[in-house]
Parts: structure tokens; sequence; C-alpha cells
């Protein structure tokens, strides 16, 4: 994760920490209070967890419960999901439950460009930010551009565009769901692509205009159904396109079990392309 | 009379303040003027104060939801205090707080957290934005016995001690965490040995006597300026009343308290100022007038104060329009140098997130 960084940076900047999530979070944001612009990489979601209490009792409160007189500019980097047979206590997609709470920005990159390109930005965010990288994307190659630079942090991407269904997804599931719109194709069906980039807010104006032109939307999402981010995308077509829509909205989540470990069992367990596809069949688009 | 003398009537003074702040609220909060959670500090003043002394401007202060008395004793203004206490806007944190909450900017006062521990790691990321930075300074961290069971405490000892921070972590002992007394709560019951074991020079003080804290904080700080790390302070103290105003105070019997109040701060460091013929007659009584009518203004002040617009609601969930491409270069580092003034307040009109 911090390759090179050591030798280019040095041990004062680039810091080895205990296992004290709690602590090495909470030094984080008393660092940004102190005038730094720190970034702490917490390994996995799951460990996140740790750090639960810094997170959100204090970086997303310190600023409003202090009348605005104290912000923290801090980024927190974490790995997410499941793909790589690492079992229930390194697999789950936790990012739904840190989108609940206000005043943090949380960013899921699903491409080499926003992987990237999300950092700059996040640092120059005056409030902490949390950016959830999927496991299986880690492995992912590719080019980028010589001019690649920051990218804007507030606003969903239109990956693929189509008439007939709004297929959206993030992170992990954005390719799950552009694979879904090539096979789609193939059987005439015209499926555009939306990927959320930012879970927090959500950039409701991207995913509502894209709805009012297909009438059909598929919420693509790793995380479990119930309570979930797939659960307040869908409230929001609902709440601002139901009029537009010619199907009820579909979601493919994960299954509601803790993260197995054989790989048919975690491949069923997770959103595949072929569960895509039959969703939007399902509505019949 | 010397520069002690006066440094301890100033001392004794400060101690008069709160006590008689705190004594206020008690009334307020049986007036309805006060709401939520209130927890009292009296009978600890010591510590506040004793602690407060050793710190320059420069110095960051964390604490927790029991900070009138921190508050006061870093030099908020009585006024921005009492007015937090009754949800103005006046108040220090905007009403936004109440007594748990108070913050301010100017003093470096960063916080009454309410969760037990919860400020410990802030305290050591403080910490390790001075020594990044090369600014002497130091961050005082306020907690109590409770906090000691924390994982939190553990974690925020073995890093400050680690990375070597100036964090002077003040342990209030007052022995009870809500109902449940020290001795039930950990094995090892001085606290002391814990903080020594992580390599972090701790001291046990007598934390009724207001000298012997701004002695041991004055040794603990006066490493700083060298690079010194973290202290640890065990002040043993002991607090007058119940838990907050919704305890019935029922773990603790009456001789074990009326006992602490023999040795009650305040009128210790009055006679023995007095005996000394440092304090002149009717200066005590001076010093006791005055307060009362610092506490009257503050209340007046407070009383007068208006209620945040309703408009405001969401105002500072975030600072303000989230950050467009563009600007910055991104090949450059942040440069600490040229990071955000942490005292300048982010953009009022922030929209919320
Ligand atoms: C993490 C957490 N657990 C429980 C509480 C509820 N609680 C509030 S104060 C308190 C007692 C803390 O005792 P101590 O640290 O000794 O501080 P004191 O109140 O004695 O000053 C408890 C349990 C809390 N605020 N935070
Ligand atoms: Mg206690």
């Amino acid at each position: 994760m911090s390759l090179g960084l050591l030798e280019e940076f040095g041990p004062e900047r680039i810091r080895d920490t205990p296992l004290s999530e709690s602590a090495f979070v909470g030094a984080g944001i008393g660092a940004a209070l102190g005038g730094m612009r720190p970034i702490v990489e917490i390994m996995t979601v799951n460990f996140s967890l740790l750090a639960l209490d810094q997170i959100v009792n204090n970086a997303a409160t310190l600023l409003y419960m202090s009348g605005g007189q104290f912000n923290v500019p801090l980024v927190i980097r974490m790995t997410t999901g499941a793909g790589r047979q690492l079992a229930a206590q390194h697999s789950h997609s936790l990012e739904g439950w840190y989108a609940h709470i206000p005043g943090l920005r949380l960013l899921a990159p699903a491409t080499l460009e926003d992987a990237r390109g999300m950092l700059w930005p996040a640092l120059c965010d005056p409030d902490p930010v949390l950016i959830f990288e999927h496991g299986a994307l880690y492995n992912a190659e590719g080019e980028l551009p010589d001019d690649a630079g920051e990218v804007d942090i507030t606003s969903a991407a239109v990956r693929r565009t189509g008439g007939d269904v709004t297929i959206v997804a993030y992170g992990g599931t954005l390719r799950t769901a552009l694979s879904a719109a090539d096979q789609l194709e193939g059987r005439g069906v015209s499926a555009e692509v939306i990927d959320l980039r930012c879970l927090r807010p959500l950039d409701d104006a991207t995913i509502l205009s894209s709805v009012a032109r297909t009438h059909r939307a598929v919420v693509v999402d790793e995380g479990w159904r119930s309570g979930s981010l797939s659960a307040e995308v869908s409230a929001r077509i609902t709440e601002g396109a139901f009029y537009d829509l010619d199907a009820p909205v579909a979601r493919v989540c994960g299954a509601e079990v803790p993260m197995p470990y054989a790989k048919h069992l975690e491949d069923e367990a997770t959103p595949q392309v072929a569960d895509v596809v039959a969703a939007v069949e399902q509505m019949g688009a | 009379m010397n520069e002690a003398g006066r440094g301890a009537v100033h001392l004794l003074d400060e101690m008069v303040r709160i006590r008689r702040f705190e004594e206020r609220c008690v009334e307020l909060y049986s007036a309805s003027a006060i709401r939520g959670f209130l927890h009292l500090a009296i009978g600890e003043e010591a510590c506040a104060v004793g602690v407060m002394q050793a710190l320059t401007a420069d110095d960051a202060v964390v604490s927790t939801y029991r900070e009138h008395g921190h508050a006061l004793a870093r030099g908020i203004g009585m006024r921005a205090v009492m007015a937090e206490l009754e949800g103005k806007v006046e108040g220090a944190s905007l009403g936004r707080g109440g007594s748990m909450h108070i913050f301010d900017a100017a003093t470096r006062f960063y916080g009454g957290n309410a969760i037990v521990g919860g400020g410990l790691p802030l305290a050591v990321g403080l910490a390790l934005a001075d020594h990044l930075q090369g600014r002497a300074r130091v961050t005082a961290c306020f907690f109590g016995d409770g906090a000691v069971a924390e994982g939190e405490f553990h974690e925020s000892m073995n890093l400050a001690a680690l990375w070597h921070l100036p964090v002077l972590f003040c342990c209030e002992n007052n022995l009870y965490a809500m109902g449940t007394a020290l001795a039930t709560a950990q094995s090892e019951t001085d606290l002391s040995r814990k903080a020594s074991s992580y390599r972090v020079p701790a001291w046990q003080v007598d934390g009724m006597d207001v000298l012997a804290v701004a002695a041991a904080a004055r040794s603990a700080t006066e490493s700083v300026p060298s690079g010194g790390g973290p202290h640890f302070l065990e002040l043993r103290t002991y607090r007058f009343r119940a838990h907050s105003m919704y305890d019935p105070d029922r773990y603790r019997d009456k001789e074990e308290i009326e006992h602490w109040k023999e040795r009650d701060p305040i009128p210790a460091l009055a006679e023995a100022l007095t005996a000394a013929g440092i304090l002149a007659e009717g200066e005590l009584e001076a010093m006791e007038a005055a307060a009362a009518a610092e506490v009257e203004d503050a209340v007046a002040f407070a009383e007068a104060g208006t209620l945040e617009p309703v408009a405001d609601l969401e105002r500072f969930v975030t600072s303000g329009a989230p950050i467009p491409a563009g600007a910055p270069d991104p090949e450059s580092a942040p440069d600490p140098e040229s990071a955000p003034d942490p005292e300048s307040a982010p953009d009022p009109e922030g929209a919320s997130r």
C-alpha cells in the first residue's frame, strides 16, 4: 500500500503504527486539528470497526459540535469487499454504514484514474474523507494518460450510455455492471451504467436524470440488502423519479450471510454478471 | 508579597471562581435554565487550576464532559461558558454542545469529549502535529479514572510513548466512574503504574492541593522545549457531588464524602495563605465578592442571550462547498507550513453534507 513512500518521504511522514486502530485514527484526527493533512490507512473496513468511535463520534462531529471552530481535514483509506476468499472477517462491504453519517465524505474509486485522482482533492477537502478501495481491484492494470490528474469527487459518472435501463454500481461492482451491459447489448438491450463514485453525499441528479430517460433502474451493491446503500439509492429513485419508472426498481445485492470462504459459495453470495442480466430481463427491458 | 505568594493567591481566586460558577449551575439546573447532563467538578478544582497554570497560550487542552473548571481555568470567558450551558448562540460552541462540549479555538481548547477515553487519541494527534511542525508545545489531556479501563487509554499511552510526543496525560482519579468504584473496575488500582509500564514518567499527586498539582504539572512540562515526550499525572481527587444531576449517589457513604470535604482544596489553601500572611484580611471576602459578581454577570449574559436561528440547523455539518477539481497542483505534496491555520474558522456558509 505504501510501497516506496517510506524511501521517498522518510519515517517522520510515513509512520508505521502499532495495531491500535482507535488511537491511530484518533491521532490522525488530532493531527488534522493541529494543522496537518494526514492520510490514515486502516487496512480493511472490517478493522475500521475498532476505530468507529473516533470516526463517528469525533471526525464527523467536531466541526458541528464546536460551532464551526474545528474542522478535521483527514483522509482515511481502507479496503472493502469480497472476491478473494478471505471469509467472514475480511470481506464485508460496510461502507453503507459510514454512508449513514453526516459530516463524512465517502469515495469509492472503481477506475485507475479515480484511484489516483481522488486522493488529491480528498486531501484538499477541509472535512473528513473516507476512501473505500475494493480489494478485488488492487490487481487491476492499465495505463494512465500522461495528463492524468485530480478528478472531481462530488459527482457520479455515466460510464456507459444507454437508453433502456440504468444500472447503478460503484467500486467493485462497476466491472460487473459493465460486463452485464455488454451481454445485454447482445440481447438488444441498451443499458446505461452509472458509477456512484461518491457514496456520500450521493449525486442524486445524475441518477435521476438517467432514470428519467431509461425508465428502469437496477442497483448493484455488494453490501447486504437490508438497510444498505442500494436501499438508499432505490428510495431516492422512488422519491425523485417514481412517475418516470416503467418497472419497480430492482436490486442485486450481496446475500445476507457472513461471507463464506469456499469459492463457489463466495461467488453465490456476491453480485455476478448473470444476476444483473437476469434482473434487467425480469424488468422487461 | 513575593511572586510565589501572588501566584498562589491567583490559584485560589481561580478555584473560587469555578466553585461559585458550578454552584450557580446547580440552581440554574433546578430552574430548568440548564438541561441535559450536567457534570460538576466541585471538589476537584485544584486539578484544573493547577494544571492550567503550567500551560502557555500556545499549548492545547483536550478535556471531558466534566470540563467547566478546565474551560474557565484555561481562560475561556465565563460568559461564553454559561451561555453554552444555557444553549445560547453566544455560547462557546453556539449552544450546540452544552455542558459536555465546550470548544474554543482562541485558547486551543479542543473540547469536552463525552466518550470516555475518546479524547486521548486526539491529544496524541495534536502533539504529533506539534512535533512534525517543530513547535515546542504541550497538549494537556484530562480524563477520569474510568477512562483508564478503556482500550483508548492504553493505545494512546503506548503511541505517545513510542513516538515520544509531548502529551501531558492528566488522570483525575476521583475513585469512581459513575457508581463503579475504582477497586471494582481495576485489577491494579495504582494507575500511575499503568503509565509507567508504557515507560511514561508518572507521578501520583495530591489532587486536593493546588500547589502540588501546579508544581507537578510544571515539572512535567519542563522538558517540552527540549523535545520531551509524554508525562502522566495521577491527580488523586474526589467529587463532592453526584456524578451528574441524574445520579442519586447511592454508592458512597456519607462519612467518605465528609472525610474528603475536610480536604476541600479551597479552604485548605485560603487557610494556609492566611497563616503565612500572604492573604490579607478581607482579601478572601473581596475575592468571593468578585467571583459572585462575575457569575451573576455571566448568568445575565446567558439569560439575555439568543437562540441560534433554526435556519442554521445544518450549518457546519461540513465546512462548505465541496472542492471541485481544479486549482491545486497534484504533484506538490501538501506543505505543513502552508496548511490552513487550524485556528481559522471554515467557511460559515457551509452546505450540509
Ligand atoms: C465509552 C463510554 N462508555 C460509557 C459512558 C457513560 N459514562 C459517562 S461518564 C462515565 C464515568 C466515567 O468515569 P471517569 O472516567 O472516572 O470520570 P468521572 O466521571 O469520574 O470524572 C460513564 C461510564 C460514556 N460516556 N462513554
Ligand atoms: Mg472518576
